[in-house]
């Protein structure tokens, strides 16, 4: 338990606090004014409205959307069904970077679209909306369709067997099952959307932007310290928010439900209704999910003979000080060490929640452990450079900074994954070792550690993804001659010509095949998989 | 004294679960603690493994308190009501596992593998997934698993509590004749007065955290302590009594009692065997209510007038219909004053 608290405590709470104090307190004195000026500001109060109602419009689209998708893969049997399960969850594990790329490719300046009938949506709301929906599917589809496809379906035909209608039943007895899924669901894409910052930066153009999107622009462009605080503590406080909800929700959903092995539930479709339904999802799936990706990966092939992949090895592109390619290299090892930091915190501190004698405290804890995800990462970067640049943590030179900045991103993820399993293992079984002669070290080595191999497995996969597509921290403590896959991408981007934006195409199907690797491998190792949360 | 437990107590939210319990078990012994669900009795065995923490009270073994103790040096068995074998590990590595905790050599392990399973039965299986085991092949490496390390004293959790009747009533004599012969002192809680009076030399009967009678299954079979213990062993005529001389007042009319019982008001148990049927007209007069085949005889229910119902024991072939009328005389002999 010390070990995560110290780690959170040193490397995600002081670096904010640093950047608030440093934003706050001018000549010893707080200068508690500024969040009057600030949130009184008739540009600050738009980037606050469009920030919310983007994220509301975002959750709702993508719950219109993806609840048919959750429902369909999780009672329908149909050739393939494992295969779509593991694609509809690669967007989830992609590079915000990556996906307004591909976003780009489609919908922007000489995409897709514009060929074919002059539409260009890169500069609309309708762009980030849809990239959202593209991005959180995953989440939806998961935390329903996860909980969906294991809910006993003699429960509904035990209320048609007492006179309900099969319209009756769903709503009287699946939906209020279903209903905290649904908001946990709903509150996570919320939070995600509400502080989504690459998508926004790439797609949004200058009419658009979020907090996290203008807290950048207030930090890295106008050096407007005090205004990127109060944004940092705002954001704070709504994130904060959400997340006890969510925790109220996920208590909640604890409640006993009568569940049954997934492979129970599933039928084929029957009647015309039913296949309408199917093939609606399949399209779905494949407008939305699979064509983004695909074009993306279409413009990068444009230039004859692998031209954009090969510009990639050539240093002298003016861009970077090295070739784009080494950022290959240097993402791999960023993310290798940011994935073993996340494992190692986030199973002790997983360990740490699961014993039954945790108090409130360490139960609090617990939604303490979740922030990281929702708490400006761009703060944290630009906290890193701020309050780790004295000894004894002079950090700034060091490599490890990058990978300690995307290892909060993933200790969050190594816990939800590793909680549920340590949950399930059932304590008389440590009592029976203990019994034995097993010490509690020894308890955990020969009884918890076999059974939750799996999950570290699957945390790894998903912290190695994480780590691999960050960008609001790593934009930050990045350094310029060793810039990480997204970073590379970002920077390309932002440069005119149809060299650089054919390598950031390049670049970012690379990174996309690289994660998209990462968690089909994974996704063989989740069949005995309970309802996650990702 | 092996294992001896001093006033002690465990507390649930202000309920007490364990209520000032004096317990002791010698060495070489054979202890069962009977007692419906609830009444505290596999709270007792994890307070002495170490796995419950007392509120008051102590628990010594060989004469040490063990307060200070943890679980896994307590050096004590315990086999679990569900057995929880290691589901990850083959019958061998479940059996050989306590001896791996202490650190016994690889080949001396394996041959006390081996040992084990010849003993309880199951020669050869060491490679064999515990997930293939029946029921019954699960409680013997459950068995074998407990005894490897050579606990000072085993606890059995409901031993036998899963398995169907027969498997049960033969596994029941073999662990007798196995705990006899290795000398090993033996705690086990059970609520299957069966599965109690078969396997130990003193039964001691639980209720609501507190012992209720201790004695040798002869001793409570024959004189239980109270109304409670009675019903628990299943005797279902009980009643209060007012007692003079060699009769006592009863709902059922005047019951003769054995001689030189204490009057005043007294608690009185009938044994089915001493409920005689006679000829309707005769003593007193009952309806035969429903009648229950128990394969040696036939329990008769009788319901006399408004007092509480009586059961009879009938030999199969006199038992009356139901519906019938029918006088009942009782025994001396089969009816026992409590307390």
């Amino acid at each position: 338990m010390a070990l995560p608290v110290a780690f959170f405590a040193v490397f995600f709470a002081y670096p904010v606090a640093a950047i608030v104090r440093r934003g706050l307190r001018v000549d010893g004195a707080w200068q508690f004014g500024r969040f009057a000026d600030v949130l009184g500001d008739q540009g600050i109060r738009h980037v606050l409205w469009f920030t919310t109602w983007q994220a509301l419009a975002s959750t709702a689209l993508t719950l219109l959307i993806a609840l048919p998708g959750a429902y369909v893969l999780a009672r329908f049997d149909f050739p393939g069904r494992q295969v779509l399960r593991a694609v509809v969850t690669v967007p989830f594990v992609l590079p915000t970077v990556v996906v307004g790329t591909a976003f780009l490719a489609l919908l922007g300046h000489g995409g897709l679209l514009d060929q074919l009938w002059g539409v260009r949506l890169d500069t609309t709301v309708w762009a980030i909306l849809l990239a959202h929906v593209f991005f959180n599917y995953a989440v939806v589809v998961r935390t329903v369709g996860g909980l969906w496809a294991q809910l006993d379906p003699r429960q509904e035909e035990a209320a048609r067997m007492l006179g309900a209608s099969p319209l009756t039943a769903w709503r009287k007895v699946t939906l209020p099952a279903l209903a905290p899924a649904v908001a946990a669901a709903a509150l996570m894409v919320f939070l995600f959307t509400f502080t989504s910052f690459g998508i926004v930066q790439i797609l949004g153009g200058p009419a658009f932007s979020t907090l996290e999107v203008e807290i950048y622009r207030q930090t890295s462009e106008i050096f407007d310290l005090s205004t990127a605080a109060v944004l940092t503590l705002v954001q704070f406080a709504a994130v904060g928010a959400i997340l006890a909800v969510h925790a109220w929700t996920v208590r909640r959903r604890e409640s006993a439900l009568k569940l049954v092995d997934a492979a129970l539930t599933a039928r084929r479709p029957r009647g015309a209704g039913q296949w309408a339904l199917l093939a609606g999802v399949l399209a779905t799936i494949a407008l939305l999910l699979l064509l983004p990706l695909a074009v993306l990966v279409q413009r990068s092939l444009t230039a004859p003979g692998f031209g954009y992949y090969r510009a990639l090895t050539d240093p002298d592109g003016g861009v970077f000080l090295v070739a784009p390619i080494t950022a290959i290299g240097t993402s791999l090892s960023y993310a290798a060490a940011a994935t073993a930091i996340a494992l190692v915190i986030g199973s002790l501190a997983a360990a740490a929640l699961t014993r039954r004698d945790a108090g409130r405290l360490v139960r609090g804890f617990d939604a303490l452990l979740m922030l990281p995800l929702g708490v400006s990462a761009v703060t944290v970067g630009f906290g890193f450079l701020i309050a780790l640049d004295k000894p004894p943590l002079d950090l700034r030179q060091s490599w490890i900074l990058v990978p300690l900045a995307q290892a909060l991103v993933g200790v969050p993820f190594v816990v939800r994954t590793m909680l549920p399993v340590l949950r399930a293992v059932d304590v008389r079984l440590r009592e029976a070792a203990a019994v034995l002669g097993a010490s509690p070290w020894r308890v955990w080595r020969e009884v918890d550690l076999p059974m939750v191999r799996r999950a570290l497995l699957v945390a790894a996969g998903f912290a190695f993804a994480v780590s691999l597509g960050e960008f609001g921290a790593t934009v930050f403590i990045a350094r310029p001659d060793n810039p990480t896959l997204p970073v590379a991408v970002a920077r390309l981007l932002s440069r005119p010509g149809d060299l650089n934006y054919g390598q950031a195409m390049a670049l970012s199907t690379i990174l996309m095949v690289v994660c998209a690797v990462a968690l089909l491998l994974l996704e063989r190792l989740r069949t005995a998989d309970r309802s996650g949360e990702f | 004294m092996l294992l001896r437990l001093e006033a002690a107590t465990v507390r649930f939210g202000g309920r007490a679960v364990l209520d000032a319990v004096d317990l002791a078990v010698a060495e070489h012994e054979i202890v069962c603690v009977l007692g419906p669900s609830g009444s505290g009795k596999s709270t007792l065995l994890r307070a002495v493994a170490g796995l419950q923490p007392l509120d008051s009270g102590r628990v010594l073994l060989d004469g040490r308190d063990q307060a200070a103790v943890p679980v896994h040096r307590r050096e004590v068995g315990l086999m679990f009501q569900d057995h929880q074998l290691f589901p990850q590990r083959d019958v061998a590595g479940n059996v050989g596992f306590g001896l791996r905790m202490h650190g016994t050599a690889k080949d001396e392990r394996a041959a006390r593998v081996q040992e084990l399973l010849d003993l309880v039965g199951l020669p050869g299986a060491g490679g064999r997934a515990v997930a293939a085991l029946s029921g019954g092949e699960q409680q013997r490496v459950a068995l074998a698993r407990a005894l490897a390390p050579r606990p000072r004293l085993l606890m059995l959790d409901e031993p036998l509590g899963q398995l169907d009747r027969t498997l049960r009533e033969r596994l029941v004599v073999e662990l007798r004749e196995l705990f006899g012969r290795l000398g090993t002192t033996v705690l086990a809680v059970t609520h299957d007065q069966g599965e109690a009076f078969a396997l130990a030399d003193r039964v001691v009967v639980m209720r609501d955290g507190e012992i209720a009678q201790s004695g040798t299954p002869l001793q409570v079979w024959q004189r239980p302590a109270d109304a409670f213990v009675a019903r628990f062993l299943g005797f279902e005529n009980v009643v209060e009594a007012s007692v003079e001389g060699q009769v006592a007042l009863t709902p059922w009319g005047k019951v003769p009692v054995p001689e030189g019982s204490a009057g005043g008001a007294r608690t009185l148990l009938v044994r089915p065997a001493g409920v005689r049927l006679v000829p309707a007209g005769e003593g007193l007069r009952c309806t035969v209510a429903a009648r229950a085949f128990k394969g040696t005889h036939v329990a008769v229910h009788l319901q006399p007038g408004d007092a509480p119902r009586l059961e009879a024991a009938c030999a199969l072939r006199s038992a009356p219909e139901v519906g019938a009328e029918v006088g009942v005389e009782f025994d001396p002999a089969d009816v026992v004053l409590l307390g």
